[in-house]
């Protein structure tokens, strides 16, 4: 097969793919538009495949590590749970930056070994390019000294963005999964180390621009795997969702300078619409928190610029009769479920409650914070598995100015995004922050473990307000024993 | 503990101070309840409703006062009833030790416990046994009704094929909970509802239930604040008082019906509609008068009675408003009572824990072991934050406004062709450098990253674990630069890249799967 079949194979591959992104713009066209994805990806694979030279052998290894990918893949994507999709997520991050990395060292390799050829050799790999044969080795064969540089420098990064991307997404993964502490923890000297080894990474470069050493990219890999490892470390677990989303946009980025290192346009173009794919994301769920991105990376809450305005009140608890004659008394409620939800894997309760509502007439919706939960989108998901349509899950801008006419508002699980001081106290560390105006609703029911504070440790107002009754207890419980009650 | 509940004495008096459900909900704090018999008989509630909820029903008082560690009661004691307590036993009823200062010395030589219910602080957390606010409330509600019985037109204005009939406009002067609830109730009946309070910050209270406020052009610095009197009305200056009068005058004779709720603690009912104002109304208007027990906001006002002015204007004086829905009034009294006894019991063991450390307990409680513990030390904690004066958002005037957004305009374009000018720079000195086979890619690179851009922000919210999932199967195209090293003749290329597509290969696959199955769930109603 020659050069110009492959490239338009690309071509096509990469049209399939933006379609496929493009597609997510809505529910119905988003299940279309995953075939369009996976039709892309097999005309990819296959296309360079087939123009893959040396051999059935090479074709022979690569359809065999496939198939067990594959089938290791299917195992997974069929066993999650949606409370787990997180975990997935950050774990098949991991996957891609750990292959950015082994293929930037491939790359490396193959130029050493082509840097040791004698001409004779050299002019017989180039006479292969010309002809579209001969793999990488005669790609690097034909690249003149600058082109050289150039190359050297596309495999350095797509090295080290592969390697921030793998540790960071194991030690996501880790936290998401519960096997790592969820809080945030710093080496002593913290944000220093950091930059200290991205200074040395930056040496390293120039070291291996001069010379090509081995010894360079390997202390650089070191590096850039301790930045991905302490870096995560250093976040807290409520700041999962614009983690994860950085994730994504590396591994696109990374996928991004192997495409450059390569010389292969689809790579370029899959891994910079990843790329921009994760940054929108991770700006998304900043401006939802009211933080700049730096400020998520480097951790911590912003400095606050005084004392704390005082509480005053009490938590009023409120017991399942309660809620149920309230809920039966109500025409429109309005469900805000957080993080806590999927802890308690209550949303199978909250859909049949959900269920129960509707069907004596009442008008239910859901109102949902872009960070609530632990990745982007998490709490659509989870109600979708729950099988609560997603026509009265609603974003939090379309819903917040309902909230005034809403007989009662359930709060599940979530705290720091329903939390009035955002509003009301210019002092608090989360002000600013658009938050769910759920206190508008003429009666809040809380939903909540104990008296705690949430995961930012703030004080929630919302728990004192008049209008809001506790209803403590873990979530799954305390639904499954209103439900019997609602009629 | 026992509890018991009285039957009211006072002449008139309808109400309960326990209900068959608020005993239930005080077995439920350990207790046992005891009543005296017929004790709810005017409130609707028979003994056998009692016997049911699991009370003790007993014949007559002297029973119930010997059986019961506690008594619960609506109005304050009578003399007899005071000297009938005993060492250690605990009141719980209105008592209004201010104005009795010869019960409490009674009370204090009988030893007994008097938890007044009149001198629950104005705390939020006390709210739930706050019964004056109870009663208050009911008292705005019946107000109302009093009003419409004896006024012969509609609230609502209508247009029937008999005629139009105009909406009939009411003042409610005072908004305080009885004031609130009157204005609630007149709204909802239809009618134009004006209000007026010397507080300020009640004006948003007051329009959020639908009535419009009565501004009056003054000084701030001539108001009481009233914030300073745990949220009650303070006396107002002489200055104040004047324009006040002047602007009722004003009103009087557009008003069909004029509610006043006017109270100061500790002081005579305010004058406020003077006769001069009854003059100017309508015939057939009304007013009800609530202050009517301590004095009237009324001239004309005779406690306990209904009048008629020379020119037919209704005065209703009654001061028993809540008793005179002593059902709907016990309810609501009965768990305030119930409320306070929560409170008193902290651990639900049936146990009295008279914590005199708590604000509200201590505030509340005018008596104990032979002394007398009225007036409390103020509360610790003010019952409405201090009013900061709110700043005032400008209104911009048209020029001003599009003076702003031509600046802004600017600011955009500013921004934009500055960005536009260093990026483009950037890569033009990128391309002076660069070899023509880099600058190709890097076009690519450049156009994708746009395309990027502007497919994901059309991605709806919803679909964003979708997207990531997708996004990492895709990424895994990576792939491709494995498969190109695989054919390499050096091994530990081979290797790596055979691991490389291991590693993609899971992802494609898990990735595009999960993805499927999630978008599978998604599912319209």
């Amino acid at each position: 097969m020659d050069y110009g079949f492959t490239t338009a194979a690309y071509v096509v591959a990469a049209v399939l793919f933006i379609q496929s992104l493009g597609g997510l713009s809505g529910q119905e066209s988003a299940k279309r538009a995953v075939w369009y994805g996976i039709a892309g990806m097999a005309l990819a694979i296959a296309a360079t495949l087939m123009g893959l030279g040396g051999g059935a052998l090479p074709v022979v290894i690569a359809l065999v590590m496939l198939a067990a990918g594959a089938a290791l893949g299917a195992y997974a994507a069929g066993k999650v749970q949606m409370t787990e999709m997180p975990q997935l997520v950050a774990a098949m991050h991991s996957l891609v930056g750990l292959a950015a990395v082994f293929i930037g060292f491939n790359g490396h390799i193959e130029m050493t070994s082509v840097a040791g050829m004698d001409d004779a050799a050299r002019t017989a790999l180039v006479g292969l390019f010309e002809q579209g044969k001969g793999g990488l080795a005669a790609i690097i064969a034909h690249k003149t000294p600058v082109e050289l540089s150039i190359l050297r420098v596309e495999t350095f990064l797509g090295v080290f963005i592969g390697a921030v991307t793998f540790t960071g997404s194991v030690i996501a993964f880790g936290k998401l999964a519960g096997r790592v502490d969820g809080k945030a923890k710093k080496l002593p000297g913290g944000h220093v180390l950091n930059a200290g080894a991205a200074l040395i990474s930056l040496v390293l470069l120039v070291v291996y621009l001069q010379s090509g050493s081995t010894f360079a990219l390997l202390g650089m890999t070191v590096a850039a795997l301790f930045i991905g490892y302490h870096l995560i470390m250093g976040i807290g677990g409520a700041d999962m969702p614009v983690v994860v989303s950085m994730l994504n946009s590396y591994s696109g980025w990374a996928a991004a300078a192997i495409g450059f290192s390569l010389s292969n346009d689809l790579l370029i173009v899959v891994g910079a619409l990843v790329g921009s794919s994760g940054a929108i994301l991770s700006y998304i769920m900043c401006k939802a928190m009211n933080r700049s991105f730096i400020s998520v990376i480097l951790g911590g809450f912003g400095g606050t610029t005084g004392p704390a305005m005082e509480v005053v009140g009490e938590q009023v608890a409120i017991d399942t009769e309660g809620v149920a004659a309230l809920l039966n008394d109500a025409d429109s409620v309005i469900i805000i479920p957080g993080y806590g939800m999927a802890v308690a894997q209550a949303q199978q309760s909250v859909s049949e409650l959900t269920r129960k509502l509707r069907a004596a007439g009442k008008t239910v919706r859901f109102a949902i914070h872009p960070v609530a939960g632990r990745l982007p989108g998490h709490m659509n998901v989870l109600l979708a598995e729950a099988k609560v349509p997603y026509d009265i899950v609603m974003e939090m801008d379309e819903i917040n100015e309902d909230f005034p006419t809403t007989d009662v508002a359930i709060v599940i699980g979530s705290n720091d995004i329903v939390n009035p001081a955002a509003q009301e106290d210019p002092n608090s560390p989360i002000a600013g922050m658009p938050v769910l105006e759920c206190w508008k609703a003429k009666q809040v029911i809380v939903s909540k473990r104990g008296q705690g504070t949430g995961y930012s440790g703030i004080e929630n107002p919302l728990f004192y307000k008049e209008n809001t009754r506790m209803f403590y207890g873990d979530a799954k419980k305390s639904l499954d024993a209103l439900l019997p009650m609602i009629d | 503990m026992k509890i018991g509940a009285l039957s009211e004495i006072f002449a008139g008096e309808n109400r309960v101070a326990m209900t068959p459900d608020s005993a239930l909900q005080l077995v439920k704090l350990g207790h046992v309840c005891v009543i005296q018999a017929g004790a709810g008989a005017k409130a609707g509630f028979s003994d056998a409703l009692y016997a049911k909820a699991g009370v003790e029903v007993l014949p007559d008082a002297a029973a119930v006062i010997a059986a019961a560690d506690v008594l619960v009661k609506v109005r304050g004691p009578e003399v007899a009833e005071a000297q009938a307590l005993r060492e250690g036993q605990t009141l719980i009823s209105f008592f209004w030790p201010a104005q009795n200062p010869e019960l409490l010395e009674i009370v204090k030589s009988r030893g007994a416990t008097v938890v007044a219910m009149d001198m629950v602080p104005r705390i939020s957390r006390a709210q739930k046994m706050d019964a004056l606010s109870s009663m208050a409330n009911i008292a705005g509600y019946r107000a109302v009704i009093e009003a419409g019985s004896n006024f012969g037109r509609f609230f609502t204005g209508q247009v029937t094929a008999a005629g139009k009939v105009p909406p009939a406009k009411v003042l409610v002067v005072g908004a305080g909970v009885a004031g609130l609830a009157a204005i609630g109730t007149s709204v909802s009946l239809g009618a134009i509802v004006h209000a007026f309070d010397v507080r300020p910050e009640v004006a948003e209270q007051i329009e959020s239930m639908g009535a419009s406020f009565v501004f009056l052009e003054f000084d701030a610095s001539e108001l009481p604040d009233g914030a300073a009197t745990g949220g009650y009305a303070a006396p107002s200056s002489p200055a104040f008082a004047a324009k006040q009068l002047a602007k009722f005058r004003e009103l009087a004779p557009e008003m069909d019906i004029v509610i006043t709720t006017a109270l100061i603690p500790g002081r005579p009912a305010p004058k406020l509609w003077t006769a001069e104002m009854v003059a100017a109304m309508k015939p057939g208007s009304v007013v009800v008068d609530l202050a009517a027990e301590r004095g009237g906001n009324c001239d004309l006002t005779v406690p306990d009675q209904k009048i008629v002015s020379d020119n037919g204007v209704t005065i209703v004086g009654y001061t028993d408003f809540p008793s005179r829905m002593a059902a709907q009034a016990s309810t609501l009294y009965s768990t305030n009572i119930r409320h306070m006894l929560t409170d008193l019991t902290p651990k639900k063991d049936g146990v009295i824990d008279h914590n005199m450390g708590d604000d509200v307990i201590r505030g509340a409680t005018v008596a104990k072991a032979h002394e007398i513990t009225f007036p409390p030390p103020p509360p610790k904690i003010a019952a409405i934050a201090v009013q900061k004066p709110k700043e005032k958002v400008k209104e911009l005037t048209p020029e001003e406004k599009r003076a702003a957004e031509t600046a802004a305009f600017k600011a955009q374009t500013r921004n934009q062709v500055g960005m536009l000018v260093v990026g483009g720079g950037l890569i033009l000195l990128a391309g002076l450098y660069a070899p023509a086979s880099f600058m190709s890619h890097f076009i690519v690179f450049v156009l994708s990253v746009y395309v990027g851009v502007q497919v994901i922000w059309n991605v709806s919210h919803s679909l964003h674990t979708p997207l990531m999932a997708v996004t990492n199967a895709i990424s895994s195209i990576i792939i491709l630069g494995a498969l190109m090293q695989i054919g390499s003749g050096n091994w530990l290329v081979v290797i790596l890249g055979a691991l490389s597509v291991f590693m993609a290969g899971i992802n494609i696959f898990g990735g595009f799967m999960v993805t499927r199955r999630m978008l599978a769930m998604f599912q319209k109603s």
